[in-house]
């Protein structure tokens, strides 16, 4: 249990911390269309902060008003306490990764690193300096002379990695880092910008679509829908105590099934579910009336499957019949019928090399959910 | 294997009608002008002397006559009409640079609708004939044209001033004509212009000047180059726009080689003028090709 009163790695829990980057109630219209609506949001030095929601969620415009390509139609963005609405993006201390990369395709490597350090004024032997340190970093020393196209896609990431953190920003804007980058290089980028960002203490804000590299990469996630944020927390908070059908849905899956409030107590709450027909105990309260309708949601992983009925008593526990499995190696999941034919997907771990080749559930075994009382979440929207 | 043969020889087809096409209407006649650039003039019909001749039995004189090109280059009225022609193509490539790059800027950046309304207006004047263009421009320019007129309504001048047959509207004319050769290439350039680079500029510091200066210009040589030459290679040769709008006092190379053809009857001169014409346009587009070569090849 770490020390409630270090702060250092959670800077937005920390009530003297003043935030390097501050949303006030941003609006972006474009013609009738509201692309951010009304956002408050704060980001404290040195975080990777990610920015996650699907195509057309407004992310991408909050973060092109962060940068100054866009101006909010309302509201206030303020970086290191001054007011940015009137900073045109050349003056602002903020660089941008673009989706695409942006390299200049006219300049070689190292010109293209240079490019921001020229506009300073920076004394040129400096420049040289630090444009070597930059790319003995990102490892690409040896293709200096390269022009972009010359190079492959995770190459040229890294080239605009280097381009605009070789300017030292206060603020490291990233939109979709890894998005054109295939599978393992992702894998290995992701730490890479991790350790980048540890090193530098650069803020990190990041754009993506992806919830798996904002787990990974985030210390905090803001969901966003339809212009507004659904919830802002860590990934852990996200992921284990989703305030809404959205965000539980978003982030990894889960099983949700609607029902009322049967019992209200202060350490717990009863829900009883028609489909399927079960109560679910769960060691939260919650703040809302008996009798109302509210969703619960238990995330695959979190259902034990057997096919004994060894822990079967009745309480968070279901009967069913396996109607499919997907073997993926490490782990396999399995969608359960009950037998008022409502779906639940389970996944487990294959912990046992199954015996002769056969799995140790097959379909239409009959076999027995079960699952912690503090495992379902009781959502209300 | 069959399908495949045939298949083949539609692509060599489709390939050799335009080869063949300029093989007839391009190749064929510079041979011709080229042949009489180095024949000897002659008053008969056709004006020039044939350039083979039997001798003897089996022996034929074949008479290369080199004094065109010679009299061309002794002779200061044509060294100088190249000159002139060139200076006045040139200044006028450069305005149509300075009037067509803003220009295709603008319309790049205008949204759907407007830019189709926007491209529509560029090429609306071709729609009416260019020498009626011509004729209009004279309307405007002349003592008693609308131009004068205006300015003598308005107070500004009292005496109409001297504004057609001068240089100034051979400038006029060869700019207006020739104003969107430069526009649709560099708006075809432009169009292929990644704004995202214009953003990565602003956001790595450089103020919209800087940001035209070292990505904007650069991304659009191409397109400068391309205009350019559509405007320079045909503006040096032009003849109707200096002799109407120019009278006699532009002499640009177009002007003598009709002069040479058709007031001096001096065909091998006349061709000589032309094929000339050819190497001082033919040089810098070849320049221009190599470089892009080279460029593509570094690519």
């Amino acid at each position: 249990m770490p020390d409630p009163s270090n702060y250092t790695d959670r800077p937005w829990m920390d009530p003297e911390a003043e935030p390097f980057i501050k949303v006030q109630s941003v609006s972006k219209h474009f013609g009738d269309f509201t692309a951010v609506d009304n956002v408050d949001l704060e980001i404290y030095k040195g975080e990777l902060f990610s920015l996650l929601g699907g195509s057309g969620c407004g992310k991408t415009t909050l973060l092109r008003m962060l940068a100054g390509f866009e101006t909010p139609s309302s509201g206030y963005i303020f970086i290191d306490g001054v007011n940015m609405n009137d900073v045109p993006p050349y003056e602002r201390p903020i660089n941008m990764m673009f989706q695409s990369y942006a390299l200049f395709p006219h300049m070689n490597v190292e010109k293209n690193v240079a490019y921001g350090l020229r506009r300073d004024g920076i004394a040129g032997d400096e420049i040289n300096q630090r444009v070597d340190d930059m790319l003995a970093m990102v490892e690409l020393t040896q293709f200096r002379k390269r022009k972009p196209h010359q190079l492959s896609g995770g190459q040229r990431q890294r080239v605009a990695l280097a381009r605009a953190l070789v300017k030292q920003p206060k603020v490291l804007l990233l939109d979709e880092p890894l998005a054109a980058l295939d599978k393992r290089l992702r894998e290995n980028t992701q730490f890479e910008l991790m350790n980048i960002q540890d090193q530098l203490g650069v803020t990190f804000v990041v754009v993506t679509h992806d919830q798996e590299e904002a787990m990974t990469l985030s210390t905090r996630i803001a969901v966003m829908d339809a212009g507004r944020f659904m919830q802002i927390g860590t990934p852990t908070e996200i992921y284990e105590f989703p305030e809404s059908r959205l965000v539980a849905n978003f982030i990894g899956s889960a099983n949700m099934f609607q029902g009322r409030i049967t019992e209200n107590g202060p350490d717990h709450v009863i829900v009883q579910c028609k489909q399927p027909d079960c109560e679910f105990y769960i060691d939260h309260g919650v703040s809302i009336q008996e009798g109302n309708k509210v969703w619960v949601a238990v995330r695959p992983e979190k259902i034990t499957i057997s096919s004994e009925a060894s822990d079967y008593n009745g309480n968070n526990c279901i009967k069913g019949i396996v109607h499919d499995i997907g073997y993926l190696g490490k782990l396999s999941t399995y969608r359960v019928k009950t037998a008022d034919e409502t779906l639940i997907d389970v996944t487990s771990p294959n912990l046992a090399r199954p015996k002769d080749g056969n799995l140790a559930m097959d379909w239409d075994d009959e076999v027995y959910l079960s699952w912690e009382a503090s495992s379902a979440v009781v959502l209300t929207k | 294997m069959i399908k495949q043969s045939l298949q083949r020889n539609w692509k060599s087809l489709v390939v050799f009608v335009p080869y063949f096409w300029l093989l007839i209407f391009f190749l064929a006649p510079f041979f011709i002008v080229l042949k009489i650039s180095l024949s000897e003039a002659t008053i008969a019909s056709p004006p020039f002397l044939p350039m083979t001749e039997w001798v003897d039995e089996g022996v034929m004189n074949i008479k290369l006559v080199f004094d065109n090109f010679l009299y061309l280059w002794e002779d200061d009225l044509y060294f100088n009409t190249y000159l002139n022609s060139i200076k006045i193509s040139s200044i006028s490539t450069i305005f149509c640079l300075l009037i067509g790059y803003p220009m295709a800027y603008a319309i790049v950046r205008a949204d759907e609708t407007q830019k189709n309304i926007l491209l529509m207006m560029i090429i609306l004047p071709f729609w009416t004939s260019f020498l009626l263009r011509v004729y209009a421009w004279m309307g405007l320019l002349a003592d008693q044209g609308t131009i004068n007129d205006l300015l003598i309504a308005l107070g500004i001048i009292d005496q109409p001033i001297r504004l057609l047959y001068t240089q100034f509207a051979v400038y006029v004319g060869i700019v207006y004509t020739y104003l969107p050769f430069m526009i649709l290439p560099l708006y075809a350039n432009m169009e292929k212009l990644d704004w995202e680079l214009l953003e990565a500029a602003a956001d790595l510091g450089a103020k919209p000047a800087v940001t035209f200066i070292t990505v904007t210009l650069p991304m659009t040589i191409p397109g400068v180059i391309a205009g350019g030459l559509l405007v320079f290679i045909p503006a040096t040769g032009e003849y109707v726009i200096p002799d109407m709008l120019g009278g006699g006092n532009v002499l640009m190379i177009g002007r003598i080689l009709y002069n040479e053809f058709n007031s001096n009857i001096d065909w091998p001169v006349a061709s000589a003028v032309a094929i000339a014409l050819l190497l001082v346009l033919v040089l810098p587009m070849m320049l221009y090709q190599h470089v892009q070569a080279k460029e593509s090849e570094a690519k």
